[in-house]
């Protein structure tokens, strides 16, 4: 019987001690995202929900800080720029092509830098 | 050994709790208000159909408790004090107070014994915001509201100004003070507390038929609040304790209550009501999970009426115990959100009619889900259903539907469908059919609440909005179809005779339909303008036959001016505000068979009210406000059917249908230290 609850105690706490080395299933991010209005952070959040894992999007048109929750274990922070560069707006670090960037409707043509 | 498995246990327990400890609440904030310019906003966010009153819009009004606070709202339609309590009883899609769900920061406040008069136990100075929403509703606060929902937001004590004085004084002698105080006691703690007394002191008597037009009264009420917020741990609460003590006499000028209670000397009425609540709520939200929450609402309320009628005594004391624990949080992310819970209720009431003791105990348990999809684009809608069971109303299931869509720009189409059960408590709500000389029978049906069963109802609604500019300012215009279906409901039938009242459970067909048209335009700078046509056409089958129902109008035009100078240096600055309203014909209760100057016609005249309001701020602490209702001064001249003879067997003061004191002028101060 005490073994058993010992074997318990171990598993439970090898059990936390892993699930701490796991990824963090509510890490928070806020990156730069260019963009101009209303439209661009409906599209910008979408761009960001399409992919499996991001639990919270909410890009703001004044600062253009996108605020990210995500769940590490399914998605990574760069499939997410990347999937916002894909529509077309530009992240720190992961930019839109030309083509991408063309594609967006006029007034949403943001200034690259 | 044992030790270690509890020990083990007890750890889990400890870690678990720990975990939830660290977290601001979503339930709370949910109905968080932003300081907009406008009074009314039409919430083109929401996906139900929500209009949010700001306390600015509040204070258009004279607005001396809740019940008149929707004077300038087409949503709601206000109802002339009847002579007896001089409370105005509201109406929602042609439907009373008693199927409209009414909360008080998210707790159910109007219900059971405070029906008739809870309106008016709620100071309007108290309030920061009205929520308003037409149609079914979230099933999260409960199973009852039929036609709508009205939420009060009272004043938080963490955003209060540290002291707020009112004064007012109108011309049918009523008074009002209503002070309150503020402490922000710490960086996480503050309290407030409001105090508020009125009365009414002299005896009016406008259309001499020898009956007070409003009653004599005073009324003391007291809350006070707590409010701990701790933004780093994510907790926050509050806490409300309030008391209050209304008193009013009506009835025969002559009438002295210690010399003719319960005699046939003079007919008068005594209507004592006491009342205390306790409230608190709780709430949490994750720090690494702010879309996560849970919140913990608890409520005990006690009532106590005491009354008489003339020779009718009326007693009832309500307990209550209202308890929801909500939890919120998201599927995959927040474009799928949830709600879901338990619902805890206990009524206990003791009730006497005369010597007839119907005294029941209510009890209820329910769990609700609540999904919402917004994906913040074009199309969003809100999926609830609950199930509960009560001891009288049995087990049963409750869905509700809000539907949003926005084809075109600043264009939204709404839908809505829901189911809402109740037990209509017969006595309370329609208390003022005992200063008549009415027998009143209930068709006894066998059911468990007062022999009737309870009533159930389907609403279902269709609304647009379409925002435009019209000469390069703001304009807008909305068309709401409501219509609710009873599957059962229990008819208050005034149709039979003029001695007579039924309660008795429906037979046949009942169905309110309600249309609303608003067209609001801006029409120069500060310059507003507000206005509804609304139809209604309310259908009961009565034993008698298939009526609309009494004392409501078919049409209805409302119309709003509202005229605001520049805010010049110091906060200096004008307002205005006239509010006109039209009513058309309104079914009368039957009084055929009474002699003619007992009786009505079949129908009451069309009529209008102007309402109207001068305020002036000079500063940003001080301003005064002067105003008028019923300006053109319209009376019905025939309040009191058997004035002449009360205790004969025409008497009856519950048929009222248009203003009965005519204009009345008041004046008011406001006054804060910031």
């Amino acid at each position: 019987m005490k073994n058993l609850v010992l074997g318990l105690l171990i598993v439970v706490t090898s059990f936390t001690a892993y699930a701490q080395d796991k990824k963090n299933k509510n890490a928070k991010y806020t990156i730069e995202v260019n963009g101009n209005c209303e439209i661009c952070k409906k599209r910008i959040e979408q761009a960001a929900f399409s992919v499996k894992g991001v639990k919270s999007a909410e890009w703001n048109t004044d600062d253009h800080i996108l605020h990210l929750i995500i769940n590490e274990e399914k998605c990574s922070i760069q499939e997410v720029k990347k999937a916002i560069a894909k529509v077309g707006h530009d992240t720190d670090d992961v930019k839109s092509t030309e083509e991408d960037y063309q594609n967006l409707h006029g007034c949403c043509k943001y200034e690259r830098k | 050994m044992k030790k270690t498995l509890i020990f083990l246990v007890v750890f889990t327990f400890q870690f678990g709790f720990s975990q939830e400890k660290k977290t601001e609440e979503k339930q709370l904030d949910e109905v968080k208000v932003q300081a907009t310019q406008k009074g009314l906003k039409k919430s083109i966010k929401g996906t139900a159909n929500t209009t949010i009153v700001s306390s600015k819009e509040l204070l258009k009004a004279a607005c001396c408790n809740l019940a008149e606070s929707f004077e300038t709202n087409p949503s709601i339609d206000v109802n002339f004090s009847d002579a007896l309590t001089g409370t105005k009883q509201i109406k929602m899609l042609g439907l009373t107070s008693p199927y409209i769900m009414i909360t008080e920061e998210n707790i159910p406040s109007v219900r059971g014994a405070s029906q008739a008069y809870g309106l008016s136990f709620t100071p309007g100075t108290w309030v920061e915001s009205i929520q308003i929403t037409k149609g079914a509703g979230s099933v999260v606060n409960g199973y009852e509201s039929i036609s709508g929902q009205i939420n009060t937001e009272l004043l938080k004590p963490m955003n209060d100004v540290p002291f707020f004085l009112n004064v007012y004084g109108s011309t049918d002698s009523r008074f009002e003070l209503n002070t309150h105080f503020n402490k922000k006691l710490s960086d996480k703690w503050a309290t407030s507390l409001f105090v508020h007394g009125n009365a009414r002191i002299s005896k009016n008597d406008m259309n001499d038929d020898g009956f007070l037009d409003n009653p004599l009264g005073k009324q003391i009420n007291i809350t006070n609040r707590w409010q701990y917020s701790n933004p780093e741990s994510g907790w926050v609460s509050f806490l409300n304790f309030r008391f209050m003590n209304d008193e009013k006499q009506t009835g025969q000028i002559d009438f002295n209550p210690d010399r003719d209670r319960f005699t046939t000397n003079f007919w008068g009425s005594e209507i004592n009501t006491q009342r205390f609540d306790i409230a608190s709520k709780t709430g949490y939200v994750w720090k690494d999970m702010p879309f996560q929450s849970i919140g913990f609402q608890n409520a005990f309320i006690n009532h106590i009426q005491q009354s008489y009628f003339g020779l009718n005594t009326y007693d009832i004391h309500q307990q209550s115990y209202y308890s929801n624990l909500i939890f919120n949080s998201i599927i995959n992310n927040t474009m799928h959100k949830f709600a879901t819970g338990l619902n805890f209720t206990y009524d206990k009431y003791s009730e006497f009619v005369n010597l007839d003791n119907v005294s029941r105990i209510d009890n209820s348990l329910g769990v609700f889900f609540e999904y919402t999809f917004d994906n913040s684009n074009k199309f969003s809608y809100v999926l609830g259903g609950r199930m509960d069971y009560h001891n009288r109303l049995g087990f049963f299931i409750t869905p509700r539907l809000h539907v949003k869509y926005i084809p075109w720009e600043k264009g939204v189409f709404r839908f809505s469908a829901g189911r809402g059960k109740r037990a209509a408590n017969i006595f309370a709500e329609n208390q003022n059919m005992f200063a008549s000389s009415r027998t009143i029978s209930i068709l006894d049906n066998n059911g468990k609440i007062y022999g009737l069963n309870p009533e159930i109802a389907w609403n279902y609604g269709v609304s647009f909005t379409q925002n435009f500019m019209l000469f390069r300012k703001k304009a807008d215009v909305t068309l709401d179809f409501y219509r609710t279906d009873f599957q059962n409901q229990i008819i208050v039938d005034v149709m039979q005779n003029p001695q007579e009242l039924l309660f008795y459970d429906l037979k046949g067909k009942s169905y309110a339909n309600s249309l609303q048209f608003d067209f609001n335009y801006e029409i120069i700078k500060h310059f507003n303008f507000r206005s509804a046509y609304k139809y209604f056409d309310i259908s009961t089958d009565y034993l008698s036959g298939s009526f609309q129902r009494p004392l409501q109008a078919k049409h209805r035009v409302f119309a709003n001016l509202e005229y605001e100078t520049h805010i010049a240096e110091k906060g200096k600055q004008w307002k205005f505000d006239f509010t006109w309203n039209w009513l058309g014909k309104q079914q009368l209760p039957n009084t055929d068979t009474n002699a003619e100057q007992d009786g009505f016609g079949n129908t009451s005249p069309s009529f209008s009210v102007m309402n109207a309001q001068v305020t002036r701020v000079f500063s940003g602490v001080f301003e005064i406000y002067v105003g008028g209702e019923n300006i053109g001064n319209y009376r019905q001249q025939k309040a009191v059917l058997g004035s002449d003879n009360p205790f004969g067997t025409n008497f009856d003061t519950s048929i009222v249908y248009a203003p009965i004191f005519g204009q009345m002028y008041y004046a008011g101060l406001r006054f804060k230290i910031k």
